[in-house]
């Protein structure tokens, strides 16, 4: 107990590695009263994005095997919370990401469109698999050939299912894009014109 | 001949075409105004006792004149028997008698062939399309003709436009 109390009293926790590393935000020291790391200097820009990347709330849009591989993302083993995308929700009005996670036929495509629109801004969309990417195999009378026929998409993961890695991959690539973004003015709205 | 298709012959003489029995299984051939009646038959006699309806399906024969089969698989779960009902519809009037008022679990069956062939179910509840949209402008998809690709809708959302 007391070797303990010694060990935290007065010392910095930060590496020279975190200090050095420009654009990492340092939290949690700052109820520590004796200096060091409690002050961050940045712009509000950059903390506004840090929080947008670090509760990215997805939409459970599973349609068809990728779902699976997206479930198990979700689960113990690689556990997608790490990076702040756990909290999967049923309603697109509470969530920022839509996942859409398999082959969409012609007549989701208007459902997922409507969900798209009722999602609060900001939103970003990650094509999950082929399939969502671009219709994969299924060249067919039914199949909408990618998401990005009717939606904007920021991220595309490739695989046939995707690994749980893969969706990973695509997550972090979207939140370093999401840390780049622009807060404070609305830039023109993504025209969407097939 | 299997005795179904025997007590089908001699019921009804008119409606019975042919049967074929391939490694067990029973199928046999009616004329498109019996099937109704001879599926009434076979559901409510207690001979036959055929009470659950296990597919609708449909066969496009683009050569032949009369075009399109509708078959109808059902099962006896009493006598654990099967038999497999087949029908023939030429192109220009591809309507058949709707079996929902025998077996509930036809509906959403025969619209499916309604949705991919185009066979219209005479007294069906509801027959429209169950698959693709209801307003699919294109036609029929299974059917030999159809392009596999569709006719372009892949390139065209009407509700990209609309105002939410």
């Amino acid at each position: 107990m007391h070797g303990r109390r010694a060990r935290w009293n007065g010392t910095s926790h930060v590496t020279a590695d975190e200090k050095n590393s420009p654009g990492l935000i340092q939290v949690g020291h700052g109820h520590q009263k004796d200096g060091g790391t409690g002050i961050h200097l940045m712009t509000l820009e950059k903390a506004v994005n840090w929080a947008r990347k670090g509760s990215l709330w997805p939409m459970t849009f599973g349609l068809a095997c990728c779902a699976i591989e997206m479930i198990a993302a979700v689960s113990a083993r690689y556990d997608i919370d790490r990076y702040g995308a756990g909290v999967f929700r049923a309603s697109p009005r509470q969530s920022d990401l839509m996942i859409v996670a398999g082959t969409v036929c012609v007549r989701m495509a208007p459902v997922i469109r409507k969900i798209y629109d009722q999602m609060p801004e900001p939103r970003y969309v990650i094509a999950m698999g082929s399939c969502a990417t671009s219709g994969n195999i299924y060249d067919s009378y039914s199949v909408v050939q990618g998401v990005d026929r009717f939606v904007p998409v920021d991220m595309y993961v490739p695989g046939c299912p995707p690994t749980p890695e893969a969706l990973f991959d695509g997550i972090l690539k979207l939140q370093d894009r999401i840390m780049q973004r622009s807060v404070f003015y609305k830039k023109p709205p993504e025209v969407m014109k097939t | 001949m299997h005795p179904v298709a025997e007590r089908i012959q001699q019921v009804f003489p008119a409606g019975f075409q042919r049967a074929v029995e391939w490694r067990g299984d029973l199928a046999v051939q009616v004329s498109r105004e019996h099937i109704h009646e001879i599926c009434r038959y076979l559901h409510d006699n207690p001979d036959m006792d055929y009470d659950y309806i296990v597919h609708v399906s449909s066969v496009d024969w683009p050569d032949e004149a009369e075009r399109f089969e509708v078959v109808y698989e059902v099962y006896s779960i009493r006598r654990r028997a099967r038999i497999r009902v087949k029908t023939r519809v030429p192109e220009d009037d591809c309507i058949v008698d709707s079996m929902t008022n025998i077996w509930k679990g036809a509906d959403f069956m025969e619209r499916e062939v309604f949705d991919m062939m185009g066979i219209r179910f005479r007294n069906h509840p509801n027959l429209i399309r169950i698959l693709m949209p209801d307003d699919y402008p294109e036609g029929y998809p299974l059917r030999k003709d159809f392009p596999l690709r569709g006719n372009g809708w892949r390139d065209t959302f009407s509700f990209i436009g609309e105002k939410n």
